[in-house]
């Protein structure tokens, strides 16, 4: 189990989402991933894409700039 | 025992596309969604970096879509390939830049490539006969299914009944007589539809879900094409176009000029890539200028940018000026009067 970064400061949603769907395709189960992203929106839309896709969020954190998602990969198919 | 059969279905975020899959979803048929990004998506959080918008719920309505439906959704980035769609259009543009039938058959041909690699057995849909003008006519949809390379696996649950049968129609993994006949621009039998499926909330009723399909945004795109002397874009072209005011005071620059600090603050990401300006010591926009400009036309745009700064009731004010090396200087201007911003800058 490793964890990773993936930046995506600056995308608008749906880039952080896509971005994070094409990065955990490479992941086993088990890896974390933290995604950092500024778009406000990636806040719901990254915790709605693990839902629907088996992932467990486990941590989000912000600052005044910066929101950082943290995602447990779950089954991948 | 039969084979589980799987369909892939074209997810926008809108009413139809959720009742289409739900209405296959209820036949026993494994649904799973495909959404695409194309870089012209009209989506709720463009709009959620402006200030005034953050009220508003910050969702993804394809993924909300998805996760009412209990289906996985894929959301794939076509805003490259899409390009040629968007400038090269072989069935043309609508009432603006919009090439809406040869964007879906692009877009079902990406979803038949899908299919293949994925092992399901047939597209759907929610297309609607006569919903929209320039694609979703009776007359246009057989070019869908041929021009995809789709043909007969691809079905319209929500007006099957008023279309050919279909392969999945025809191997009995779908029951026809379940599927509906709807016509028309008329939203009342998808609202029925919803009610009795017991969504009591979706997205844009009977909206777009696309930016080209806007007069206005249309208009921009194509005064950056003219401009530039070429019908290309890249991604974050594309984005601009959806923030600020844009201004074009001269031929050879525009000006786009943050409404406020949302917009302010999502723009200082490209100051590297463009000059801007700002006012010193007053509240006021961030000002990307986006093309060649001498110092008569930065004094231009410093007196613009003063005018849309709380520092436009002043005599003079100083505008500092910042090139994509991070070079500044600074200048001082009387800010324009109001009347001397010319109706026709505005793009």
């Amino acid at each position: 189990m490793s964890l990773h970064t993936l930046d995506a400061r600056r995308l608008l949603c749906p880039l952080p989402v896509i971005r994070t769907q094409n990065y955990i395709k490479n992941l086993a189960k088990g890896d974390s991933l933290a995604v950092i992203c500024t778009d406000p929106g990636a806040e719901h839309d990254i915790p709605a894409w693990c839902r629907i896709n088996g992932h467990r969020v486990i941590d989000i954190s912000s600052t005044e700039e910066e929101i950082t998602i943290t995602i447990e990969v779950g089954t991948l198919v | 025992m039969n084979k589980q059969r799987k369909a892939v279905a074209l997810i926008s975020g809108g009413l139809d596309s959720l009742l289409a899959a739900k209405v296959i979803q209820d036949q026993g048929i494994h649904v799973e969604g495909i959404n695409f990004f194309t870089g012209f998506c009209v989506e709720g959080h463009t709009h959620a970096i402006r200030k005034k918008d953050q009220k508003k719920v910050k969702r993804n309505n394809s993924l909300w879509v998805a996760e009412q439906l209990g289906i996985k959704l894929h959301i794939l980035d076509i805003s490259e390939e899409y390009k040629d769609v968007v400038i090269n259009p072989r069935y043309g543009y609508g009432a603006n830049l919009n090439p809406c039938l040869d964007c879906k058959i692009f877009m079902v041909n990406k979803a038949r490539d899908w299919m293949k690699e994925n092992g399901f057995d047939f597209i759907i849909t929610g297309e609607v006969i006569g919903q929209r003008p320039k694609s979703q006519r009776k007359e246009t949809m057989p070019i869908i299914s041929r021009d995809s390379g789709i043909d007969d696996r691809l079905l319209r649950p929500l007006c099957a009944k008023l279309l050919p049968q279909t392969l999945p129609e025809h191997e009995g993994w779908v029951n026809r007589e379940k599927l509906y006949e709807f016509s028309g621009r008329s939203r009342k039998p998808q609202m029925d539809l919803a009610a009795q499926f017991g969504f009591d909330e979706y997205a844009q009723p009977a909206g777009g879900c696309c930016f080209l399909t806007d007069e206005h945004y249309s208009s921009k795109l194509s005064d950056l094409w003219q401009f530039r002397g070429e019908r290309t874009y890249e991604l974050d072209d594309i984005m601009l176009l959806k923030i600020g005011r844009h201004l074009r005071p001269r031929p050879n620059f525009k000006l786009i000029i943050g409404r406020e600090e949302g917009e302010n603050k999502f723009m200082q990401g490209y100051r590297k890539m463009f000059t801007t300006l700002r006012v010193d010591g007053h509240a006021g926009p961030m000002v990307l200028l986006d093309g060649k400009a001498d110092d008569s036309d930065l004094e231009l745009a410093a007196q613009i940018t003063a005018r849309y700064s709380q520092g436009r009731s002043f005599d003079t004010v100083n505008v500092t000026i910042t090139d994509t090396q991070g070079h500044c200087r600074e200048m001082t201007v009387t800010p324009m009067p109001e009347q001397s911003i010319l109706k026709e800058w505005y793009l």
